[in-house]
């Protein structure tokens, strides 16, 4: 048993991937990738209910700047997107800090990090919600307008609930490509999941280890999230039959 | 019945109180002009029912009064108050159609309960979150309301679960949560299957007998007869004729409602 344990190097694997050692890096920068992933996707969802709106009930300006943003943003590829957003906001920040009399800033990497895959997020939530929205039965609206509910709590008390079911599953795909885009954040350097792996991976030249524990993490926040959405979405379709059949 | 279908034909009308009133109403969808002035007054206690072909404007027209609708011309009063229009017809004031839709409550062909919620929640989702009615006092009303259509021990379903008629009785009971000045029926049993629509005609006649002021767009010309006291036919976006039932199905004046009573019957 020690002899097959030895003969495929998982002692040493064993050992590399202490959390004292190179294994803590990678949680720390699983810890980083969650941490910008819920940060990117909380800000989808608020870009993207505004947008949403916006492109069904705004004014014939917000939806021409509307139908730009997801327009551009969705046929960008993102790791282009996150290059242009980085180094233009940071550029930004330093021309407005420098006008104020301030020096150079440094840009915190998580904020970026939220703010760059958020806004590519919010264009697909837009799209998303605004499906969703869409499909919602336009006599649900019409009771609530009916009974006298203003416009803010029909939608808070109506449109968003009854719209969530047909939300969840284009969420839950956008909560997971956020969690795998923030990858993408190691070609602006910043310590995610994926830089930790190829900086542990090359300094010890145990690639394989290395990478497939990262595979094995990502998989486990991505079984987790799946449970979690479960959760969610029978909890939206309250009140809907089951697809299957059986109306209880 | 017949003692309110003679006051409501008798002078002494007009002293009633006045629930809704519609004049010179003209509705266009694009080019096609749907209602063409309309006048119609309905007092407190009145059962007006509105009977007319498809396509003759009676749902519009309903929907006109608590402006789901924007009227294209015309003018609406409810309970003695004017709503302000703007000059497309658009509710000038949204605070104002707001408060005044509280006070008219609507049941719809298809009773659009709201599906995400339990009937208990349907019932009390108006007055607990429009009309601020503290909660407790708000469900112990709806329990009572639910009772009332026969639906008690159904607090804790959902509307999906229920047969047409049972949500349509949960939607009357919806209504009657908000303590309505008049009640607006919109084909309240054309989306049942002929062997509800019996239950729901119930609880509106009871609804009728205990002197609720209701405008009822209905396609059930016996039901019309038995629980009105005033019959509008519509007939192309116009009034054609109107006066209590006994004249109206007794002795219709005009070729087209002939014809239209004869079809339907």
């Amino acid at each position: 048993m020690t002899g097959l344990f030895e003969l495929l190097g998982l002692g040493a694997s064993a050992e590399l991937l202490s959390l004292s050692g190179w294994g803590g890096n990678l949680l720390r920068g699983l810890a980083n990738s969650l941490q910008i992933a819920f940060g990117a996707f909380g800000l989808g969802l608020v870009i993207g209910l505004f947008g949403a709106y916006g492109k069904l009930y705004g004014g014939k300006v917000t939806r021409d700047l509307l139908a730009i943003y997801t327009t551009v943003i969705r046929a960008v590829p993102e790791l282009v997107l996150i290059l242009i957003l980085y180094y233009v906001g940071s550029d930004i920040i330093n021309k407005i800090s420098e006008a104020m009399g301030g020096g150079r800033v440094e840009i915190n990497g998580v904020a970026a990090g939220i703010w760059v895959l958020g806004v590519v997020q919010g264009a697909y939530a837009t799209e998303v919600l605004r499906g969703a929205i869409k499909a919602v039965p336009v006599g649900q609206i019409e009771a609530a307008k009916s009974y006298g509910m203003p416009a803010f709590m029909i939608m808070r008390r109506v449109t968003i609930p009854a719209m969530m079911s047909f939300a969840v599953p284009g969420l839950a795909n956008l909560w997971l490509i956020a969690t795998k885009d923030t990858a993408l954040l190691a070609v602006v350097g910043f310590n995610e999941l994926t830089l930790e792996t190829r900086q542990a991976a090359s300094s010890t030249r145990a690639y394989f280890t290395f990478f497939l524990a990262a595979g094995f993490l990502y998989l486990m926040v991505t079984l987790c999230s799946g449970a979690v959405f479960a959760r969610v979405e029978k909890w939206a379709r309250r009140g809907q039959p089951s697809l299957k059949g059986g109306a209880r | 019945m017949d003692t309110a279908a003679a006051a409501a034909s008798s002078p002494e009308t007009d002293t009633r109180r006045e629930a809704i009133r519609v004049e010179d109403l003209h509705k266009s969808f694009g080019n096609l002009e749907v209602l063409k002035g309309v006048d119609l007054t309905a007092h407190q206690g009145d059962v007006v029912a509105i009977i007319g072909g498809s396509g003759s404007g009676k749902s519009t027209m309903l929907r006109c009064i608590n402006f789901l609708e924007t009227p294209s011309s015309g003018k609406i009063v409810i309970g003695g108050e004017e709503v302000v229009m703007r000059g497309d017809g658009s509710p000038a004031n949204q605070k104002q159609i707001e408060r005044i839709r509280t006070k008219l409550a609507m049941v719809f062909q298809q009773f659009n309960l709201w599906t995400h919620r339990t009937l208990l929640e349907n019932v009390i989702e108006v007055p607990v979150h429009v009309l601020k009615v503290p909660k407790a006092e708000a469900i112990a009303r709806a329990h009572e309301l639910l009772n009332r259509v026969g639906l008690g021990g159904k607090e804790d379903t959902y509307p999906a679960y229920l047969s047409g008629g049972q949500q349509q009785r949960a939607a009357i009971a919806r209504a009657l949560a908000v303590d309505p000045s008049a009640m607006l029926f919109d084909e309240p049993t054309s989306a049942l299957d002929p062997e509800l629509v019996g239950e729901v005609l119930t609880v509106i006649r009871d609804l009728a007998a205990e002197g609720r002021t209701m405008l009822l767009v209905t396609h059930e010309m016996k039901f019309a007869r038995e629980v009105a006291n005033h019959v509008v036919y519509l007939y192309q976006g116009r009034i054609e004729e109107q006066g209590p039932p006994a004249e109206v199905f007794g002795n219709p004046q005009s070729d087209r409602l002939k014809q239209f009573l004869s079809s339907v019957a």
